[in-house]
């Protein structure tokens, strides 16, 4: 027990200069970028950030898809001449149901609606279910790997647009990662007030242009919109609503590219867009046909702006008006530019610190720990003599060691995270202590000091052992169901846990081996 | 100085009747227990915005902030703000709205507290906002709960497979007592119950289960040494031994907590004095409450029949130097 032999002292001091090696990328810069340069990373409550949590609104994507199946059934049927007394999208049973007029149409409503079903992904299973009864009715129900895939489809996406979005802002290694079934997780370093990008990641930013229909008044009291028209907002003033046509002429996946500009005759500030060949070409086809009539650009279900069509615009370049300010002339060309999300977004959860605070915390938690780890220090020193010291040192490497691990891990370290690794300090030196007093009880048996050493550390052992797995267990259970900065405690204590058992338990006992054989005292300090 | 110890806790070879105490220790165990169960029901933990869901904004005002103008430029807005109150420096405030209707009103209120502020005391900075939803809050509660019943039952197998069932019974059953105790002072000193607290009653979890695995440990060890020793003199022989270990370890994770709850700055400080109290009574539940379970559970079986089986498990278990990595 207390030989070793050159080889495993080799390889201790190895495993603590390596350790004390893998510490120095956190004090300096990378001095090359082929070099893997780890570090612990400090969590947005130290370094001052935002945690934003967004919902993806499934029951939009749902819907969405339900509308779209609304209008191809109507579609499908149109040529056959079956008729239908109810049409209609039922999104809480993820269904379309159809009543037929005609009962005995069934089979050939069904036939025509068979072309609809088409395989989802590589998998080729039907994409929904048909069913009918006797008496005319149809359920045209959306299967559940069908609704799994375009939720899938929906975060990805939704992923990627946030990240365009968020990147146009000019903010720093943000990080976006999907988290569960439908949220997604941004963390932003640095930014303490989210608001604008909150602002950003609030709008689906659909953008179509439409005809106005002219005949309709939409501001008269109880009018009902006629069919193919919508009765949408104004942006400005949404108590000023406005008779828009339902189809879509151009919709705004068709641009490529957007900009805030002012107009040069009033000064007042616009966004300039250009379309790809096929939005330019339907642009130029509506234009030519609506001269002098009434054009809406809706974003999000609201009106931005109606102008008069002067003239066929042949270009695929426009201008969008509309009273804005430079800030929402910005805002408006960045959503255009990254595209429309998928569904609406929620933020769920929203955490955000202030770079001050985050400093004060830091000093907070660095005071907290070179307190704590003095009174400790002291408390081995005083209580446990040289072996106390002996225990100190292995202490100082098992700091040196987690802090090695935790960038190896590249993990986070935050103020609970900073508690964790006080906590270690005070838990740590358990081992020794259960050592130390296992040593004393050995040698006041009567037992010389080899053997008393040998017994000590033997029997001590299974106690370690049994006492550091329970506490790891409890830590593991804490990192699987906790979030955030919590987290982090839970990595830095487990951590923490291993390396104090190979601290305590090698290194110790190789400083006191060294001692004994160069000493050979006849009594131990104990 | 640097060679022999200057001092011990305890002195050695002390021979404390600690089962004496054994229906004092558990009685004043199940009062203090039972009063905090009844303190978790009324006044109930102060369930921070982790699990209440809400709004927290901290702020800085350039001056000593003035709270009833603050006060006042919320409920103009028509805010209905839980409270406000200093928090830490006298030109910090915290402003705490409790759970909103919706997702969307959540963060509508973030939106309109701000701008109150800006409107009222110009000047202010928000230094932390924290808004949570109702959904997350439950779920946040869940994981938390989730996480805590998950870690007793490993500890309840891992002290079984280790040791016997009443080792294991023993520990866990004093742990329980623990976590009780751990909440009823929780809700006595209203500190704010959030996620950091199930870490913290986590950790508490842990420590007392190390506590009580050190002193089964040896009971363990004793029951081979001693077989015909009866099993209450046993254990306060056992407990005895272990007695400098466990304050001294107790000690240095007490000094390690007190600076955090001293100078760890108004959110981590509560999570060190939840520590403080938890190595308190997770010491003591070691010697006055598991150990008299274990005697209690014992006392029959431990002693008489099983010896062999008990030695029969340990044994192959004892580490030998070979065995050592």
């Amino acid at each position: 027990m207390m030989y070793f032999s050159r080889l495993k002292t080799w390889l201790i001091l190895g495993a603590c200069l390596i350790g004390a090696i893998l510490c120095v990328p956190n004090l300096l810069p990378a001095p090359a970028p082929w070099l893997p340069w780890r570090t612990v990373h400090l969590g947005l409550d130290l370094q001052g950030g935002s945690y934003l949590l967004l919902e993806v609104d499934m029951k939009a994507v749902i819907k969405e898809r339900l509308d779209g199946l609304v209008d191809a059934v109507r579609q499908a049927l149109r040529p056959g001449g079956i008729f239908y007394a109810t049409l209609e999208a039922q999104p809480d049973q993820n269904r379309v149901l159809l009543r037929l007029r005609d009962a005995s149409k069934t089979e050939a409503a069904v036939a025509a609606l068979r072309p609809l079903i088409s395989p989802e992904g590589p998998t080729a299973v039907p994409d929904m279910t048909v069913d009918s009864t006797p008496d005319g009715q149809i359920l045209l129900t959306l299967s559940p790997v069908a609704l799994k895939s375009r939720a899938l489809g929906a975060v990805q996406q939704s992923i990627e647009i946030v990240r365009r979005r968020i990147d146009e802002t000019g903010v720093l290694d943000p990080q976006i990662t999907q988290q569960g079934d439908d949220r997604i997780v941004v963390q932003l370093p640095g930014v303490g007030d989210p608001e604008r990008i909150k602002t950003l990641l609030g709008q689906t930013a659909h953008m179509t242009f439409r005809l106005v229909d002219t005949a309709a008044n939409a501001n008269a009291p109880g009018a009902v919109p006629p069919p193919g028209d919508d009765f949408l907002p104004m942006e400005k003033d949404t108590q000023q609503k406005i008779a828009v046509r339902k189809r879509v002429d151009v919709d705004g996946g068709d641009l490529t590219d957007a900009r805030a500009g002012t107009n040069p005759q009033t000064g007042e500030w616009v966004v300039n867009f250009t379309f790809n060949s096929v939005g330019a070409r339907r642009f130029a086809d509506i234009t030519r046909a609506n001269v002098n009539r009434p054009f809406a650009i809706v974003l999000d279900n609201k009106v931005i702006s109606a102008p008069r069509i002067n003239e066929p615009i042949t270009g695929g370049r426009g201008q969008i008006s509309g009273s804005f300010t430079a800030g929402s002339a910005n805002d408006l060309a960045v959503l255009l530019r990254a595209g429309a999300l998928p569904a609406p977004l929620t933020v769920v959860e929203q955490r955000s610190v202030g770079p001050e605070l985050g400093a004060d915390s830091i000093r907070a938690g660095a005071m907290s720990l070179a307190i704590g780890f003095v009174l400790v220090i002291g408390f081995m020193g005083t209580f446990y003599g040289l072996f106390g010291w002996f225990a100190n040192a292995a202490l100082v490497v098992n700091l040196l060691l987690m802090l090695a691990i935790m960038s190896l891990l590249e993990a986070t370290l935050t103020l609970p995270g900073m508690a964790g690794i006080l906590l270690t300090l005070g838990m740590a030196v358990d081992a020794n202590i259960l050592i130390n007093e296992r040593i004393r009880e050995e040698s006041h048996n009567g037992r010389p000091p080899l053997a008393a050493l040998e017994a000590g550390f033997t029997r001590a052992y299974s106690t370690i052992f049994d006492s550091n797995a329970t506490a790891f267990l409890a830590h593991v259970m804490l990192f699987a169901f906790g979030s955030g900065p919590v987290r982090g405690f839970a990595v830095t204590i487990t951590v923490g846990i291993a390396t104090s058992l190979f601290t305590a338990w090698m290194l110790t006992r190789l400083l006191v081996s060294k001692w004994y054989t160069s000493h050979r005292p006849r009594l131990l300090p104990v | 100085m640097f060679m022999k110890p200057r001092f011990r806790l305890v002195p050695d070879g002390t021979r404390i009747k600690f089962m004496r105490g054994r229906f004092m220790g558990l009685i004043v165990s199940a009062i203090l227990s039972t009063a905090s169960v009844v303190l978790f029901f009324y006044p109930g933990l102060n369930l921070g915005i982790d699990f209440a869901g809400g709004v927290v904004m901290e702020v800085r005002t350039p001056g000593p902030a003035d709270f009833t103008q603050i006060r006042a430029a919320l409920a103009e807005e028509h805010i209905g703000a839980q409270g406000v109150q200093r928090f830490g420096d006298a030109s910090e405030v915290l402003i705490r709205l409790g759970a909103q209707p919706s997702e969307q009103a959540t963060q509508a209120a973030v939106t309109r507290v701000k701008a109150a502020l800006d409107k009222a005391v110009p000047g202010a900075k928000v230094l932390r906002t924290d808004a949570v939803g109702a959904s997350v809050s439950a779920e946040l509660f869940r994981n938390g709960l989730l996480a805590l019943g998950i870690s007793l039952l490993m500890i309840l197998v891992y002290i079984w497979f280790r040791f016997e069932w009443q080792f294991a019974v023993g520990a866990v059953v004093t742990l329980i007592l623990d976590v009780t105790k751990a909440i009823g002072f929780l809700a006595l000193t209203r500190i704010e119950f959030d996620l950091v607290m199930v870490a913290a009653i986590l950790t508490i979890l842990g420590y007392s289960t190390n506590d009580k695995v050190v002193v089964y440990d040896r009971v363990r060890e004793n029951l081979r040494k001693y077989k015909t020793m009866p099993l209450r003199e046993l254990i306060d022989l056992s407990i005895n031994e272990t007695l400098n270990r466990t304050l001294g370890t107790s000690m240095t994770v007490f000094l390690a907590s007190l600076p955090l709850a001293l100078f760890g700055g108004e959110s981590i400080s509560g999570f060190a004095w939840v520590m403080l109290f938890g190595i308190v009574v997770g010491t003591s539940s070691s010697i006055f409450i598991a150990a008299p379970i274990l005697l209690f559970l014992g006392e029959n079986k431990l002693r008489r029949d099983s010896v062999a089986v008990v030695a029969a498990k340990a044994r192959p278990r004892t580490p030998s130097g070979a065995g050592a990595p």
